[in-house]
């Protein structure tokens, strides 16, 4: 238990993506089993353990702590675990302190009231460290900003091996993973899943760099629409269905709407989008959808998922990936044809003649929700990952508008001494004259030199302070990039960007001759 | 002996601190005075312009250290153990265990002893002396930690916590946040104790403090500058190495330089998640100066005295458990004292 509380306090402090891989990869290698199964489970979000409320844990501290130090202590920590981790009065005791890998299974089964004189006698075990790390588990919110993804590629690295091996078995696996770390570590084969549900590495297309064009023979690709949704998987076997995102994470939960209508079997892929009356809605309201863990009945008609198929992974149990794409779309064409699923239909081959008629298609999608084309070789296998050559996307021009800085705040990482995040704004007309109003913020799009250049000018015109933030004069122009604009009631200014990023920085532009949010607000969608 | 209608009553807070009436001096006085004793060396407690200083022989080689050669008129060196009378209260200064020099300043009148702590911890350190309960009638006492939440863990697991980060990450500098006086030197000596005998890298506004402490023959093994050349930026060839500063420089564009830094505090206040986050730690390390919660309730009961007064941090946590044990108890709000922890 230590070794994880040690890995998980650590973890919560660690800027860097590289720091929290090479943390984990360090105590997957070096942990003992099963303690190592529940620790990659509780920060991939996996595990399953019972939970204790908050109101369990202050009654336990209550019982030994005097309540004025109490509150005294709570106000200053601010949080609950960690307070009792800190004040938490040990008796002394016999127990040895709980294996990691013992607790899910001991507290299993337990009514709340042996369940909380169980953790009461493991706090007596664990120094203040452990504690924090065993109330953060029982009460589920571990928060040490680690994604499955990330724990599970920490594990490949550990074990020198490509995250999609583990990904293409992870869903058929339980805690404490016992299968999966004797095959990384060598002592047995990869645990068949061919008869699950497990999510299938996606291939992805890299966007479409300029000159890439000229080189690219056009009649060995076929155009598709790339619509504004979230990449998906659904996979169905055996009765088991998962819808699964662009990552691997299991977003089934969110979705019954998709879910419980599916009859096939097989894995396709495709995009996720909200869709009305053969309507697709702006992004947004697909946005609404996902923000949740559960839905509403009213969510699920007034937000009605849909999902645009493009390609078939397996029909059945048959791997369809080593064939070519327009093999594979012809596959897919004729599982439609038999299966009928609901709330599916197939993405549209775009035709054209020649480049010029591809540009003239890309630019006209602005305006509805596509974000430019996809290309696909027809030859192309489908391939885990981000091959270079056989798919490219290829996106509409961003929208720009010149805007003004107006807060800066110190960024993360190795930003963290860098003021890197900018909120930026518009002009538009106040009570007492023109004013500046935030229509948005970004923290990329900019290079080292210009965001040391950029750091300066914020230590330099700094007009007022508020923790981290920074207020600044007006007086630097910013010609932002994005994707879209829509209606935001969020927003002091009434509208939201997506995607927001440096385009160019107009050092040289007066602040007066920056966009009104009228010029905005003429873009939304 | 008798007790008085109310204790100590020739002891009395005043806007420049705690003022000994019939001696006519204060003790770690905010603003300059005519006369003071001075507890340590850290800048709070130890202010420029007074006109005489009474205090250990290494608190005014520090006070010069850090103020130059006039920080104060006369400076009258006193040694652990030898009494003096100012005015008719007699003085004597005690170790506070809390940086080189460091001293409690006991106080007889009429009978009564008051003994005011200065800053003090009780754990072992090699860079000074260790603190010594003295039984007394008041006993005056800082409070920096005063929260049950503070309990400091063991000195040797945050050194291993931070040479288990140097093996996990060789390729990459650690730099260390650091008071520059006391805490960089108990931190080095810490690190030496575990075995670590490579040179250790030093922030420029470190290094006259440490020179101090060898000079006061506290070994502190190979020290080199961080520093090289041109306007104090910290040399290129430091991966791998440790590298203490001070706590305002490594959040900012002087740690920019170094190699990929994992940055790391040395502090009480690490204890707490929210006070390390904040200030963009990666490495906390809880190691402190200061007594923490059960040591502060420890030295109550060692240095029996039936009043305490609280001088500065959470006192109303501390006034609470000393009222409970039967101890009168107040806070004095004294105002200019930092949070060093
Ligand atoms: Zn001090
Ligand atoms: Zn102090």
């Amino acid at each position: 238990m230590l070794r994880f509380a040690h890995l998980l306090d650590r973890l919560l402090y660690a800027p860097q993506r590289n720091t929290k891989l090479k943390l984990m990869a360090d105590y997957f290698r070096s942990a003992p089993d099963p303690d190592r199964g529940i620790a990659l489970a509780a920060l991939a979000g996996a595990l399953e353990v019972k939970s204790a409320k908050p109101s369990m844990i202050r009654a336990l501290v209550m019982q030994r702590v005097d309540p004025e130090l109490f509150g005294w202590s709570y106000d200053f920590v601010g949080d609950l675990a960690e307070t009792t981790a800190l004040i938490w009065p040990e008796r002394p005791t016999n127990r040895a302190a709980p294996a990691l890998g013992e607790i899910p299974s001991e507290l299993d089964g337990l009514s709340a009231a042996a369940a909380s004189e169980v953790i009461e006698s493991w706090l007596d075990t664990l120094d203040a460290t452990g504690r924090w790390a065993l109330l953060k588990l029982v009460t589920g919110g571990m928060r040490v900003g680690v994604s499955a993804r990330l724990a599970k590629t920490a594990l490949a690295e550990a074990f020198g091996r490509e995250v999609d091996e583990i990904e293409e078995i992870w869903h058929g696996l339980e805690p404490p993973y016992g299968e999966l770390f004797d095959w990384l570590e060598g002592q047995s084969d990869q645990p068949d899943m061919s008869q699950r549900a497990v999510f299938r590495p996606l291939m992805l297309a890299n966007p479409l760099e300029e000159g890439d064009l000229a080189r690219l023979d056009l009649s060995q690709y076929v155009a598709e629409w790339k619509w504004d949704g979230i990449r998906v998987q659904i996979a169905s076997r055996g009765g088991e269905v998962r819808l699964y995102s662009r990552t691997g994470d299991d977003i089934s939960a969110a979705f019954p709407d998709i879910v419980d209508l599916v009859s096939f079997e097989g894995v396709l892929d495709g995009e996720l989008l909200v869709q009305r009356d053969g309507e697709v809605a702006p992004f947004n309201d697909l946005q609404q959808r996902l923000n949740r863990k559960r839905v509403t009945r009213r969510m699920l008609q007034d937000h009605p998922a849909h999902i645009r198929l493009y390609d078939i992974l397996f029909d059945g149990d048959e791997d369809l990936r080593s064939l070519p794409f327009t093999e594979r779309r012809g596959r897919l064409e004729r599982f439609l044809e038999r299966e009928q699923p609901e709330r599916t239909d197939l993405s549209e081959i775009v035709n054209f003649e020649d480049l010029e008629a591809l540009e003239a298609l890309r630019d006209a999608c602005r305006g509805e929700q596509l974000e430019g084309l996809m290309l696909k070789r027809r030859d192309s296998v489908y391939i885990a990952g981000r091959p270079k050559g056989p798919w490219f996307k290829w996106k509409r021009d961003a929208l720009t508008l010149d805007t003004v800085v107006m807060y800066a705040q110190r960024g993360h990482g190795k930003r963290s001494s860098f003021y890197s995040d900018f909120t930026f704004g518009a002009w538009r007309e106040g009570e007492g004259g023109p004013e500046l109003v935030p229509v948005g913020k970004a923290y990329s799009g900019f290079t080292d030199e210009e965001l040391k250049r950029l750091d300066k000018w914020v230590r330099d015109n700094t007009v007022q302070r508020y923790g981290p933030v920074r207020e600044v004069a007006h007086g630097l122009v910013v010609e932002v990039a994005f994707d879209s604009v829509h209606r935001s009631s969020r927003h002091k200014s009434g509208v939201a960007m997506r995607f927001p990023r440096f385009h160019r920085i107009r050092w040289d532009k007066p602040v007066e001759e920056a966009d009104r949010l009228e010029s905005l607000e003429k873009l939304i969608v | 002996m008798a007790r008085a209608a109310r204790r100590a009553s020739w002891i009395r807070v005043r806007p420049e601190g705690l003022l000994v009436e019939p001696g006519g001096f204060y003790v770690d006085p905010t603003r300059a005075v005519e006369r003071a004793v001075i507890t340590h060396g850290h800048a709070d407690h130890a202010r420029p312009g007074h006109g005489a200083v009474a205090a250990t022989p290494a608190t005014l080689a520090i006070m010069r250290t850090r103020y130059g050669e006039t920080p104060f008129g006369t400076g009258q060196p006193l040694a652990f153990g030898e009494t003096i009378s100012i005015n008719g209260v007699s003085v004597r200064l005690v170790p506070a265990g809390h940086v080189l020099g460091s001293a409690q300043v006991v106080l007889e009148y009429k009978g009564e002893r008051v003994v005011v702590s200065g800053d003090y911890k009780r754990r072992p350190d090699r860079t000074c002396a260790g603190f010594e309960p003295v039984p007394c009638d008041v006993f005056v006492t800082e409070a920096t930690f005063g929260l049950p939440v503070f309990r400091h863990p063991p000195d040797e697991d945050e050194i291993a916590t931070l040479m288990h980060s140097r093996r996990l990450f060789p390729e990459r500098c650690h730099v260390i946040g650091t008071y520059s006086l006391g805490k960089a030197q108990r931190l080095i000596s810490l690190i030496r104790a575990a075995g670590y005998d490579r040179p250790l890298y030093l922030h420029g506004a470190l290094i006259p403090l440490c020179d101090l402490y060898q000079a006061h023959g506290v070994d502190l093994g190979e020290l080199l500058p961080a520093t090289a050349g041109e306007k104090g930026k910290p040399r290129a060839d430091l991966s791998g190495e440790i590298v203490l500063a001070p706590p305002s420089a490594i959040a900012d564009r002087w740690a920019r330089r170094l190699p990929d830094p994992v940055v790391a505090m040395a502090s009480g206040w690490m204890r707490v998640k929210q006070r390390a986050k904040q200030g963009g730690v990666e490495l906390p390390l809880v190691i402190s100066d200061h007594a923490d919660w059960d040591e502060l309730l420890q030295t109550l009961d060692d240095v029996g005295a039936p009043e305490v007064w609280v001088t500065h941090g959470r006192e109303e946590a501390l006034v609470h458990a000393a009222r409970q044990k039967g101890i009168e108890a107040k806070a004095l709000r004294l105002l200019g004292y930092e949070e060093e922890g």
